[in-house]
């Protein structure tokens, strides 16, 4: 299993967790699972059954889009971000 | 001076009186003083050769050996050292003035003094930061020199204003149309309680005056917008972005983009923070990052998500230290580094953010295109 980290904008659709547990042997894999696991997530993060572009995907702290997107290779050991764009400053 | 002296009885030296005349009457005149010595304040007419370069350069400087030359030191040992060389390789009309470059000015002379890096009110005041081998007086002197603009007077840019403008950034520049409400004092520290009403940039000026007098605050009232973007950066050497909505983001992006300008990014959500620079053309840019932006039910401002008030002080000092280094050119800044913070876990993260080349604002297609050999260098940086 590796360890998926969740953005603060999504722990809700995942019962509030910081990091969970998902397997699978490409980002994809682990993506399938993940959603398996949160059917809430998936609402929030794919479009026509694809992960939004505004998502970004980290293995470990490298951006999946300068690997081999989503059949990078995840390893039982990595850890996956997913981060979409903050927008919170000053006002 | 003996060996010399033996060798070339002949030296001709002349008093500080009569070497002012001999200036007068057209003499060239040699400094044989060495280059720290001519920093700290020299005669403007001189030529420095230290004395340990006039056997080699004397000649490249005056080729003709029957110039007449006044040579002059601190107080007149080394000049009649350096009048012996000089005569030993043929020159015929070179005195040496006896006597010291004090009096020279005590008497009248031409005396060129740099102005010093720092006022000695400067030097009290940044003492603690002077001791600091990075900075030093020449870095202080380039964080007064340092124009800082802030996009908000808000979370973010309280915290740096207040501590660029302690440690003596010279210009600071607010952006931020907005007037201080009683639900910003939980965070935006620049502003107080008896200042609610009061235009931003005015009460944080207020504030900022009173921590430096010194600092040069300007007064932007008004929102970054794309017709007035380029007009708001173009005098600062550095932005500090605190901005709360992903269109003003990329308005800011591309600008800086164009006019070259680094940006420290900053964004906040309730607990967690990213903080990033982006160096225009070396590093990615805020599009190579988020090339798409979120619905906005993703990506909620403060106002609707709410926001603990440490979370933008702890930020808005990591862009205030990425600004530090930007100015004094040391350091290694968060360009191509996304660094995360998780206040509820005390927990940083930090990714990797790569120059997209096909990024629509800074790749191959840039419309702010970069000359093709900058363009190699940060292509190089960017794999490295």
């Amino acid at each position: 299993m590796s360890s998926v980290r969740i953005p603060p904008v999504l722990r809700d659709a995942v019962g509030g967790s910081r990091s969970v547990a998902a397997s699978g042997a490409t980002v994809a894999e682990v993506l399938r699972d993940l959603f398996q696991q949160f059917p809430a997530l998936r609402e929030r993060v794919t479009e026509d059954g694809e992960l939004s572009r505004f998502v970004n995907v980290y293995v470990n702290d490298r951006d999946v889009r300068y690997r081999e997107g989503l059949e990078t290779p995840v390893a039982e050991a990595d850890t996956i971000i997913l981060l979409p764009a903050m927008a919170g400053g000053s006002s | 001076m003996t060996d010399q002296t033996t060798t070339q009885p002949q030296i001709r030296e002349v008093t500080v009186a009569d070497a002012l005349r001999l200036a007068e009457a057209g003499y060239r005149i040699i400094d044989v003083r060495e280059e720290l010595e001519w920093n700290e304040g020299h005669i403007p007419s001189a030529t420095l050769v230290p004395l340990g370069d006039v056997l080699g350069r004397i000649e490249a400087v005056i080729p003709d050996k029957t110039t007449p030359l006044l040579v002059h030191c601190a107080a007149g040992a080394r000049s009649a050292r350096a009048v012996a060389r000089m005569q030993s390789l043929g020159y015929t009309n070179a005195v040496s003035m006896k006597g010291s470059a004090l009096d020279w000015r005590r008497l009248g002379g031409d005396w060129e003094a740099p102005q010093p890096l720092l006022t000695p009110a400067q030097q009290r005041r940044y003492s603690r930061q002077l001791l600091i081998p990075e900075i030093g007086q020449k870095g202080q002197r380039k964080l007064l020199d340092g124009r800082v603009l802030l996009i908000g007077a808000g979370g973010l840019g309280s915290p740096s204003a207040l501590y660029l403008a302690a440690s003596g950034v010279g210009t600071i520049g607010l952006v931020d149309d907005d007037a201080v409400d009683e639900s910003n004092l939980q965070r935006q520290v620049l502003h107080t309680a008896d200042r609610i009403g009061m235009p931003k940039t005015e009460s944080a000026r207020i504030t900022l005056n009173a921590l430096n007098p010194e600092t040069k605050i300007v007064e932007h009232r008004e929102r970054l917008t794309g017709e007035n973007v380029e007009r708001l950066i173009a005098d600062y050497d550095v932005i500090v972005d605190g901005t709360d909505n992903f269109d003003t983001r990329y308005v800011l992006n591309d600008a800086a983009l164009k006019l070259r300008k680094p940006v420290v990014h900053g964004s906040i959500y309730r607990w967690d923070g990213q903080i990033t620079t982006f160096v225009p053309f070396v590093g990615p840019c805020y599009r190579c990052m988020y090339p798409v932006q979120p619905p906005e039910e993703l990506a909620p401002s403060c106002a609707v998500a709410g926001v603990l008030g440490v979370l933008p002080g702890i930020v808005g000092l990591m862009q205030a230290n990425e600004v530090f280094k930007l100015l004094l050119g040391v350091g290694e800044t968060l360009a191509g580094r996304l660094l995360m913070f998780d206040a509820m876990a005390t927990r940083f993260d930090e990714v990797k953010v790569w120059r997209d080349p096909q990024c629509p604002a800074c790749g191959e297609a840039s419309p702010f295109v970069a000359a093709p050999a900058q363009m190699a260098e940060a292509l190089e940086e960017a794999v490295r």
